[in-house]
């Protein structure tokens, strides 16, 4: 196996040996960050999170608390999910529900670590009231609780907030599931959750 | 695939899908749809052609320093708690593959959407090895039950209608009832494979981007199927090409823009995996990574070839491409079709393989000015044909390039071919007209006329009036 | 101004009626045109199908041609293509350099006709009269390769009697290509179908463009349909004036 590694790597070195001295330049002309802020973020998200057909309400804490108070059946939460954001019917993971009870709840209520306005994503990194990944997965309907102040412009401004939650895995989520495979045609709802609803709590 | 014996250059295989009127319509409407939706998210981005310039520029940069970020991202993946393998070229990665396979007993894997396993031909070796592979991609399943052959490197599936996806799935997957709504599809996808997610032991991935400086390893996806593989197996195996570099996670900031409105249109695909090493108590808790080469090797070391390393995947290229538009992807007999299949193909798979295909293209420069890392395919093409030229042995087309260069470098001469011709036409001439011919001119001829060589050139006209 | 004109091959051999146009029409707007006889093609047929090398004495006859001219026009925006984006790629490798020096001096020198008359002149009225309606192909070397933008339109809006209609999905290829149109013949002749599909929705009688290859394309599936549409190169209809039509119209 090292015979390939070193194979390998050698090849590169012959393959880059004519090359001109000198470092490629990489070009950075690009924006670093949006043009939006305030009032206008929560607008955009909500705009963006919505054209992939995931459903958003923008509620203040209490109204977060109602409307979670009303969803119906058993759903799965992270273990260390705040008590106001508890459903009548609930399970806190602790790491050991088995995939196949996962699958047989009603849905999952997390936070998230960043929203991103400019595409409508969610990011969620593992860290506090976001769980472990196959919790967001099995469940048929994910509901994100995004506080307003998380929510970032653009791409970049997410990836400089990200790094510190670094080597935890993160999953981007922008809309519920989709797939474009039968004729290109937009569908939601393949393997992942089906239904997305995001609470932005703060912004009403 | 065709065997050998079958016809598999570019121009046998596009005469029979030019031919297929369900084929073009598919492809045509697909198409176009994709490049209407790729076009109105491109246009919202006001920085695109400065995202398109640092997509270009850090792949440049990254493959000039290969090695030493390849030892950066083992040494970080190593670190988070993967194992890391390199495969000098398909046969090892199917071994490396297979062996981890064999070690826990897998009797199934399931995969997520990868091209660089289609391209070593992944599952024909772990079928061999008697373990089963499920693809879990819903083009790629079409594609599977249907023991059919991708067409496309997105969107697999895309020479399918929903009534034929209709008519496999009632037959594959036995199912008495089933309309051909998209959703009804799906959801009949949905069921089929949820079961595999929650018992099949490994799954198999491929990547889009490896980050060298974290050791964070990136799939893009839309279904929801990618995250069931990289999550609910206790093992999981991410076989990546050595050119799928990112040097930093901020980097990530460029691809992340690039790719999901370059590929799907999308102002960002529904579902991005990042993940690194292993995470105790959150997913697999044994991760390999396979670094292949497989050639990219020889391509990096080709000047005017190397470009075609920078490539994302993205597809954007078949998109725009008026000759894939007619085609389809299995005229290009590969796993990489389209403008970028033109020029991936030879240098990956050998000349041999596929000498027609740099010649596949009008250069029409579509695929060039919408790659998001500056790809310039065209001039790929014509070093290729430079290429195929020279390995070609003697041939009628040499001769008469050879007889034309003699010709052009002389106009005493090209006057005379030109009077020649003005005489050796007259058999074909009807009304200033070519209607017929021998040889290239047959070839023009069946679908058009050619004018007839006039009895002044330019250069009698120019003569006379001095 | 002095223009030293490359006509270019098939020019010179298949429409010899768009040079005389070129001629007839800079020196209606006051230049004086050259024509070096001893020119004969930039070698693009070769280079684009993988006989660059072999292209390299007609790079080395082009230069001899024209070095002394102020400006070299041609009424072909695939060969000026060619000139300036494959000949410094084709030499790359040799170690002709003072071939290159020379190469690199002569490039920005030569243009297309359109740009020249737009761009580098600053005109777009040249007093032509085309009493037709005419709808415009921009080829691909003239639209992606040189960024000839908006100059022929511009040239096209101010000749008086042209009724100009928009071609629909103008920016996609005729299937021309070279000898692609020949190697891959069913795929070129599915995209040309296409290519006149939008040329006969316009009801145009004439289809113009700034590439006579392109057009023996169009044309001779145009032809071969009997559509009674024409394709006539841009130099061709901003040579015309009101006499040309006045005894019996031909063009």
């Amino acid at each position: 196996m090292s015979g390939a590694r070193e194979e390998i790597l050698g090849r590169i070195r012959g393959a880059l040996a004519g090359d001109p001295a000198g470092e490629v330049a990489v070009a950075r002309g690009y924006r670093k960050t949006s043009d939006l802020s305030g009032a206008a973020l929560a607008d955009r998200f909500a705009e963006r999170a919505e054209a992939y057909k995931a459903t958003v309400r923008r509620v203040d804490a209490a109204g977060a608390t109602e409307a979670i108070r009303r969803l119906q059946g058993r759903f799965v939460v992270p273990a260390d999910l705040a008590d106001s954001w508890l459903p009548a019917e609930f399970v806190r993971d602790d790491g050991n529900l088995a995939h196949r009870e996962l699958d047989a709840v009603a849905g999952v209520i997390t936070g998230c670590a960043i929203a991103i306005a400019e595409t409508g994503t969610i990011v969620l990194d593992a860290g506090a009231e976001q769980g472990r990944r196959a919790i967001t997965l099995l469940p048929d309907f994910h509901v994100c609780i995004v506080p307003v102040e998380r929510i970032v412009g653009s791409v970049p401004e997410a990836i400089r907030a990200l790094r510190g939650s670094l080597p935890r895995p993160l999953t981007f989520m922008s809309g519920p599931s989709a797939t474009s495979d039968i004729e290109l045609n937009r569908v939601e709802g393949v393997h992942g959750p089906r239904r997305l609803e995001i609470l932005i709590v703060g912004a009403a | 695939m065709a065997s050998a014996a079958e016809p598999h250059t570019f121009p046998q295989l596009a005469k029979r899908a030019v031919a297929d009127t369900q084929l073009r319509r598919n492809i045509g409407n697909a198409t176009q749809t994709i490049r209407t939706k790729r076009a109105g998210v491109v246009a919202e981005v006001p920085d695109w052609e400065e995202l398109r310039e640092a997509g270009r520029s850090l792949k440049e940069h990254t493959l000039r320093n290969l090695d030493r970020y390849l030892v950066q991202l083992e040494e970080a993946v190593t670190k988070a708690g993967g194992q890391v393998h390199w495969a000098r070229d398909g046969a090892e990665a199917k071994r490396i593959v297979t062996e981890i396979a064999k070690r826990h007993s897998a009797k199934e894997v399931i995969k997520v959407k990868s091209i660089t396993t289609e391209e070593i031909k992944l599952n024909e070796a772990l079928e061999a090895a008697g373990i089963r592979p499920f693809e879990t991609d819903l083009a790629e399943l079409i594609i599977q039950l249907g023991d059919d052959v991708s067409s496309h490197i997105l969107v697999p599936a895309i020479h399918r209608n929903r009534a034929e996806i209709r008519e496999l799935f009632m037959r594959k997957l036995g199912l008495a009832e089933l309309s051909d709504r998209p959703s009804d599809l799906t959801a009949a996808a949905r069921t089929y494979l949820r079961e595999k997610f929650l018992t099949v032991p490994m799954a198999v991935s491929g990547a889009n981007f490896g980050i060298c400086d974290t050791g964070t390893i990136c799939v893009v996806e839309s279904e929801g199927n990618g995250r069931m593989c990289l999550t609910l197996p206790k093992v999981l195996v991410s076989v990546m090409g050595i050119e799928k570099l990112v040097p930093t996670w901020e980097d990530m900031e460029v691809f992340l823009q690039l790719l999901p409105r370059s590929s799907t249109g999308e102002r960002m695909n529904p579902y991005n995996s990042l993940w690194t090493g292993v995470t105790p108590g959150d997913g697999p808790q044994e991760f390999h990574l396979v670094l292949l080469d497989n050639r990219r090797t020889d391509v990096l070391a080709d000047r005017t070839g190397r470009q075609t390393l920078n490539c994302i995947r993205c597809s954007a290229c078949l998109n725009v491409c008026p000759v894939y538009a007619r085609t389809g992807g299995h005229a290009y007999h590969s796993e990489y079709q389209g403008p970028i299949g033109a020029i991936l193909t030879p240098q990956l798979h050998g000349m041999d393989e596929a000498a027609s295909l740099p010649f596949a293209s009008t250069l029409c420069g579509a695929c060039y000015e919408v790659c998001p890392v500056k790809i310039n395919i065209p001039e790929v093409l014509v070093h290729l044909r430079t290429r195929a030229v020279a390995r070609s042995g003697f041939n009628m087309e040499k001769l008469a390039m050879g007889a034309a260069i003699r010709m052009f470098d002389n106009p005493g001469l090209l006057e005379t071919a030109q009077k020649i011709a003005r005489v050796a036409q007259r058999p074909f001439v009807s009304d200033g007209y070519i209607t017929g011919g021998v040889g290239p001119l047959r070839q023009w001829t069946r679908a058009r006329d050619l004018p007839a060589i006039p009895a002044q050139s330019f250069r009698d006209w120019w003569r006379t009036r001095r | 101004m002095r223009v030293a004109l490359f006509i270019t091959c098939y020019n010179d051999t298949l429409f010899p009626q768009t040079g005389i146009a070129t001629v007839r029409l800079l020196e209606r707007l006051g230049h004086t045109v050259e024509f070096p006889e001893d020119q004969t093609c930039c070698g693009q047929m070769h280079s684009n199908t993988g006989y660059g090398d072999e292209a390299i004495p007609l790079i080395r006859r082009f230069v001899k041609s024209f070095r002394d001219a102020e400006v070299i026009v041609s009424p072909s925006s695939s060969c000026v293509s060619n000139i300036r984006t494959a000949w410094l790629r084709t030499l790359a490798d040799t170690g002709d350099e003072t071939l290159k020096r020379d190469v690199a001096e002569l490039v920005p020198r030569v243009f297309e006709l359109s740009q020249f008359l737009v761009e580098r002149l600053g005109i777009d009225d040249v007093g032509a009269y085309y009493p037709r309606r005419v709808t415009y192909h921009p080829t691909c070397n003239s639209l992606r390769a040189l960024k000839v933008g908006e100059a022929p339109m511009r040239l096209l809006a101010k000749v008086r009697g042209l009724d100009l209609v928009e071609l629909p999905d103008a920016r996609e290829c005729c299937g021309f290509g070279g000898t692609f149109a020949v190697k891959n013949e069913d795929t070129s002749v599915a995209m040309l179908s296409d290519k006149m599909r939008s040329v006969l929705g316009t009801r145009a009688e004439v289809c113009t463009a700034l590439d006579s290859s392109c057009l023996m394309h169009i044309g001779g599936g145009l032809h071969r349909l009997r559509s009674g549409v024409r394709t006539v190169h841009l130099a061709e209809i901003l040579a015309s004036t009101e006499k040309d039509f006045m005894h019996g119209e031909r063009r």
